[in-house]
């Protein structure tokens, strides 16, 4: 009782924007005192001025407020305004939610005032479950980043880092740093012509330059923040952001251990084996070489001609075949292309120009040219100036010879043709050095029937067990629940999400940059490695307070679980898309803050219930579920309960009611953090509380997912499938519930949702389960 | 070596290019194309021309001298400059193809009974012979370009268009003895010869 | 109204006797009215046309229109050199740019010209008609002075190419210009500003040497003229005024169609617009008359 006696609720009403004028206030004041047994409950012409804001932190200050409801906009609006984290708070959305969704006429003044009143009620009941955050204090500021992988990437990583002041430990398995580039003759020039050069033939346009990479390696060299560790790799990697605990081991064996605060994966790209390719020959001549050995034949010329590797004869004459084993829907070739092996040949074709004279024939057979950044265009018409031929064309094949001869199809002109020539250059792909994705054993499962899955296991386990067979060797050696690396995204390169998180992975706290995210060349990874480093830094502060990361930047909530309800099912531990959650000797959950995005995957994965977040539970969303007010079956007024997924769903929404579209007065609208946090209770407890019917909005999933949390929509998706026994228990019709992909740009969709789901209602009737 | 190796060589080499850069008006933007067809799909004749310019282009690039400079395309060029103002590399296209048409004429190896040719033959010899163009006379030449039998023929069919014109006062008999010109002629032509000769001397030889 | 004067340069079928005749009676005309002082260069050369190229290489052409600069920077010292054909304007404009551009092109130019004693300047500025009476007058000031309005005539503006292409009007776009259909309605006229054939190549000097093609061209272009319903076709350029006017009857026998649209050039319009007599506007010059420019000209 004690407890409770400590606690002062509030509700801050606005009339602003509107909300004075539509909805009787007198009445929305009666609601939080009456249903929504508030202790003190105030309006305010303008909530989100200074005078607004200062009466609420008077109340908190001055008459012990502890919970307080913020009844007016959106909560993704004002949002500095009520930025308020010393209490418990909660927003209740009349503004776009319902005067802003519903039309100003006198005919729906009733419901719309219903809509007002119901969501105070909702929040009222919310509030009374929630508690303050505050930090669990698992981990303190840890300056130390770990950058893994020497190349260009991990370099500028490193120092972008270091001059930031934080003290960087550089990690590379080879003897040197400087990586790929370290090999390179020249670079593809980072700066397009200037603004106003013409287009004409003899502009002044981009050459190939010096790769830069020396002055980068004393740079990092002669850095007191870097640590450089050479013929090193990383052992073992345990903890979270903010405490990782690294062993860094030489070839011979000595080990270093490091405490680490965050980490940035950069450990590049390999070439795509030119020995798959038979078409090409490359075994079958000296004169047909890959790209990067070409930079190996420049840089031999020194300032004399380059010359053929058979025989030594300068080159007269050279041939680019490029997007070789790139873009193939063939098994064991590329499904995908480097995207920058164009600009590459055009570099060398250049080279042959400088070295070999003008008279020096290149040919450049490309598909599709593709000139990526800002200097691409400037430097593909820098070749086409200087005389390079570029023809689109498929080459078919190379054969050996005294001079090599090429088939082709020149793709323009529609017809076959064979040229000689001195050497053969092949543009090969780019291979991401990961590690072993950690779900790559169930993503091969996913879609085989049970015969077909023992067969897989047993090949699996048979694969692991043999000494002989080629394992993809650990990069991070992580000691996590959920394997030892960052899983892929596709074609075994290591993102997380594309659109809106670049160099995020699915493990907070460790960021992959550089080609072994995707594809790409030293002017892009150099950003990439500044990006990766700018993040790894805020981990570091954000553990250090022990906020979240993206997307829930600075919550202070953190999930826990009740010991004694948890029956060690494990599936918070599996379901986690950021493997944040260990198991413990006892194999119960070990929760790591500092991994955790709190989306709430794990809460909605909990059969028994027994996992929460301070200030959002089973009972927070349950409770707003429950305080909505049913209407009797003969008022005909149905209840659509819609669980939105606060980072898309719920501002298409907000958007939707702001560009005047109208939802159905018949919606209440809870935001989730994710739909991967929906509880199947949630659902049972609406069906049997007699709401008509439910939909759940959540992100795009599967491959070209759009879900902030990567795999939550998908979970959620698999979770409700279970739907349909609740309500064939109930003797429900089942189109009552759906599950929908709802993107934040779909202002005009969701709203449009709710009301199809009306028109369900209106034809199969209401719910029978109204008391 | 054999004709069909030596053919091999002169393949995506830049030798046909570097002729066409050294001799044909504007032919050093030829290696600037980028083939993105544009100006195929923008020209009005489009569909008349065998080759049409991105092709053309190609076709340098690829060597094929012979089949560039004896084909009927470049001929299709009504001035238009459509290609020109789309061209998003700011080709003189127009130009281009005046130029190579140019070339072709001045090696001889122009298409027999290309209209377009001739026609373009009589009006500049029309032009110069008093340094204006006299209209009778050019309708006349054209329509006995191939000869006696069918210029009358040709004559007959365009005989109302003519007695229309020359009922709006828009075509006058008279043009046909002496006509306007200028006064200066014979400096006229001059100048012109010494321009030929200029330009002339800037031919590199090709093979 | 200050007195404007400028360099004339008329080119060779704008000439008496010549197929458009009936522009240069009509630019006079204009000129009277809009108070224009047209000094025609002295000796003046044909350009060579877009169609000169087949025996007349670049330099030679370029020397052609060279010798018209050099000419009137001669006679007719610091006045802009103003053409009223498309092929005449582009002609000389672009030699005067590539002279300029090119110095060894200009050192070579000059070479020849002294051989006519002829020395070339080249800065003197190449305008078409259409620009001074759109940039220099402006579009306030030519409806001002309209006495006639040309109500009740629904005009499609047909620009064509050279006209257009590729210097143009500034600030006119490539592909839908604007300027014409602006003046038509300053004159009282209805335009229709989504003509879709207005800058529709007409086939130019191939009209002679490859009928067939040119005349399927002509045809897209009148009859969308007829699918706007539009009493007539205006253009500034002559050859596209000849090749739209004069081929109908050859195109009505091969396609079966029944066209008898008037083309009618833009100063015939202002003419009558200011008042002047059919005669004045050189409306006796059409082959197909355009009867409601006549009733208004003779109100």
């Amino acid at each position: 009782m004690s407890e409770v006696a400590e606690k002062k609720f509030a509700a801050y009403i606005c009339t602003g924007c509107g909300i004075g004028d539509r909805l009787d206030t007198g009445e929305l004041e009666q609601t939080a005192s009456r249903d929504g047994r508030m202790n003190v409950v105030k309006m305010h012409e303008m909530l989100c001025n200074k005078e607004g804001v200062q009466m609420i932190r008077d109340d908190i200050a001055n008459d012990g407020v502890t919970h307080a409801v913020i009844v007016g906009c959106s909560r993704r609006a004002k949002v500095e305004a009520f930025d308020i984290t010393d209490i418990a708070m909660t927003r209740c959305n009349i503004r776009e939610a319902v005067i802003w969704a519903r039309p100003d006429t006198d005919e729906n003044k009733k419901t719309t005032q219903e809509m007002a009143n119901d969501y105070i009620r909702m929040s009222c009941g919310e509030i009374k479950q929630m508690n303050k955050p505050s930090p669990s204090g698992q981990q303190g500021r840890n300056p130390n980043v770990l950058v893994v992988g020497g190349g260009v990437t991990g370099m500028t990583a490193a120092l972008e880092a270091a001059e930031a002041g934080y003290t960087v430990h550089l990690v590379e398995k080879t003897g040197a740093l400087g990586g790929h580039v370290a090999q390179l003759h020249k670079r593809v020039p980072f700066k397009a012509a200037p603004v106003g050069t013409p287009n004409s033939p003899d502009a002044n346009l981009p050459m190939p330059e010096d790769t830069g990479i020396a002055d980068m390696i004393s740079a990092v060299e002669g850095n007191d923040n870097i640590k450089v560790y050479l013929n090193s790799t990383i052992t073992k990697t345990s903890g979270a952001p903010g405490r990782f605990s690294v062993d860094i081991s030489t070839e011979s064996g000595d080990t270093t251990t490091e405490n680490i605060g965050s980490i940035v994966q950069a450990t590049g790209f390999k070439l795509y084996d030119p020995e798959n390719l038979p078409e090409f020959n490359y075994a079958g001549s000296p004169d047909i070489i890959t790209n990067l050995e070409m930079e190996a034949l420049a840089n031999a010329a020194g300032d004399g001609p380059i010359k053929r590797p058979s025989d030594g004869k300068e080159v007269t004459s050279v041939l680019f075949v490029q997007d070789a084993g790139q873009n193939s829907s063939d098994e064991d070739r590329l499904p995908y292309d480097s995207g920058i092996g164009d600009l590459v040949s055009i570099k060398q074709a250049l080279y042959f120009k400088h070295h070999n004279g003008d008279g020096c024939d290149t040919t450049i057979c490309y598909n599709n040219l593709r000139t990526p950044g800002a200097p691409g265009e400037d430097f593909y018409r820098s070749g086409q100036k200087n005389g390079v031929i570029f023809t689109k064309s498929d080459v078919k094949e190379v054969t050996p010879g005294d001079s090599l001869t090429v088939k082709m199809h020149d793709k323009i002109l529609d017809e076959d043709a064979e040229v000689k020539v001195d050497l053969v250059v092949l543009d090969l792909g780019m291979v991401p050095n990961s590690g072993p994705d950690p779900y790559a054993a169930n993503e091969a499962l996913e879609g085989m029937s049970d015969e077909e899955r023992a067969e897989e296991l047993e090949a699996q386990e048979a694969h692991a067990a043999d000494e002989n067979s080629i394992k993809v060797e650990s990069i991070l050696n992580l000691d996590y629940r959920q394997g030892t690396d960052l899983p892929h995204l596709k074609h075994g390169f290591t993102d997380s999400h594309f659109i809106c998180f670049p160099y995020e992975t699915r493990r907070t706290g460790i960021y992959a940059a550089g080609p072994v995210r995707r594809p790409m060349d030293i002017r892009q990874a150099m950003d990439d490695a500044t990006g990766a480093a700018m993040k790894a830094i805020q981990e570091i502060e954000n553990a250090a307070q022990g906020r979240a990361a993206h997307p829930r930047v600075g919550d202070l909530s953190y999930p826990s679980f009740r010991k004694e309800g948890c029956t060690q099912c494990k599936r918070c531990t599996v379901e986690c898309p950021f493997g944040a959650i260990d198991e413990d000797e006892e194999r119960y959950p070990q929760y790591n803050e500092s991994r955790c995005r709190r989306c709430g995957t794990c809460m909605g994965a909990c059969p028994v219930r027994v996992i929460s977040f301070e200030n959002y539970s089973v009972n927070t969303v349950g409770a707003q579920i429950k305080e909505c007010d049913i209407p009797e079956e003969w008022d005909e007024k149905p209840r659509i309960l819609v669980l939105a997924c606060e980072n898309d769903a719920y501002p298409a929404l907000d958007q939707a009611a702001i560009s005047g579209v109208e939802i159905s007065p018949w919606a209440r609208v809870v935001p989730v953090r994710c739909l991967g946090s929906t509880s199947l209770s949630w659902v049972t407890d609406a069906l049997n509380n007699g709401y008509d019917g439910i939909i759940m909005m959540g992100c795009k999933r599967g491959d070209d997912y759009q879900c902030h949390f990567v795999r939550g929509s998908a979970m959620a998706n698999e979770r409700m499938a279970k739907v349909g026994d609740t309500l064939e228990s109930l003797n429900l019709e089942p189109e009552r519930v759906v599950v929908e992909e709802v993107a934040i740009t779909d202002i005009d969709r969701a709203p449009q949702l709710i009301q199809d789901m009306a028109d369900t209602i209106e034809k199969i009737g209401l719910s029978p389960f109204k008391f | 070596m054999s004709e069909m190796n030596k053919a091999m060589i002169e393949q995506y080499r830049n030798s046909f290019l570097s002729e066409v850069e050294a001799n044909v008006e504007e032919g050093e933007w030829v290696k600037m194309c980028m083939q993105c067809g544009v100006c195929s799909g923008s020209c009005p004749l489009g569909k008349h021309w065998a080759h049409p310019p991105q092709e053309i282009f190609m076709m340098i690039r690829a060597g094929k001298r012979d089949e560039v400079l004896t084909s009927d395309s470049m001929w299709m060029c009504t001035s238009c400059y459509n290609c020109i103002v789309r061209c998003p590399r700011q080709l003189p296209i127009t130009h281009i193809m005046h130029g190579l048409a140019t070339y072709a004429k001045k090696l001889g190896l122009t298409p027999k009974n290309q209209p377009t040719a001739k026609f373009a033959e009589i009006f500049w010899n029309n032009m110069m012979k008093k340094g204006r163009v006299n209209e009778l006379k050019l309708g006349l030449s054209l329509y006995f370009k191939d000869g006696f039998g069918p210029g009358i023929k040709e004559a007959l069919r365009n005989k109302d268009l003519g007695m229309k014109m020359m009922k709006a006062k828009r075509m006058a008999a008279s043009e046909f003895f002496g006509g306007h010109g200028v006064k200066d002629v014979s400096g006229l032509q001059k100048m012109i010869k010494k321009a030929q000769e200029l330009e002339d001397a800037r031919m590199k030889k090709f093979d | 109204m200050a007195k404007r004067e400028y360099s004339y340069y008329p080119g060779c079928s704008s000439q008496k006797g010549a197929s458009s005749s009936n522009l240069m009676k009509s630019v006079d005309t204009m000129c009277q009215e809009l108070d224009i002082q047209l000094n025609e260069i002295p000796d003046w050369n044909c350009c060579s046309a877009s169609i000169g190229y087949a025996s007349g290489s670049e330099l030679p052409r370029l020397t052609l229109s060279a010798r018209n600069i050099a000419l009137s920077e001669e006679h007719n010292k610091n006045q802009e050199i103003v053409a009223t054909c498309a092929a005449c304007w582009l002609a000389t404009k672009e030699a005067a740019e590539r002279l300029k551009e090119d110095e060894s092109m200009f050192a070579e130019a000059n070479t020849a010209l002294a051989e006519a004693g002829l020395k070339l300047q080249n800065t003197t500025p190449i305008k078409h008609m259409a620009e001074v009476i759109i940039e220099d007058i402006g579009l306030d000031e030519i409806k001002a002075g309209v006495k006639k309005p040309l109500e009740g005539i629904k005009i499609a503006g047909y620009v064509g190419c050279q006209t257009n292409r590729p210097f143009g009007i500034a600030g006119e776009s490539f592909e839908n210009p604007m300027y014409l259909d602006h003046l038509v309605d300053s004159l009282g006229a209805d335009s229709i500003p989504t003509y879709e054939k207005k800058v529709q190549c007409c086939g130019g000097a191939l009209a002679f040497s490859e009928p067939e093609k040119s005349q399927e061209m002509i045809k897209g272009i009148i009859e969308a003229a007829y699918d706007n319903e539009a009493d007539m076709i205006a253009t500034p350029c002559p050859l596209c005024q000849a090749n739209v006017e004069i081929y109908q009857d050859q195109i009505n026998e091969k396609y079966n169609t029944k066209f008898n649209i008037p083309v009618v050039y833009y100063s015939q319009l202002i003419s009558v617009a200011y008042g002047r007599s059919a005669s004045d506007a050189a409306l006796d010059g059409q082959l197909i008359k355009a009867k409601k420019l006549e009733d208004i000209a003779g109100k």
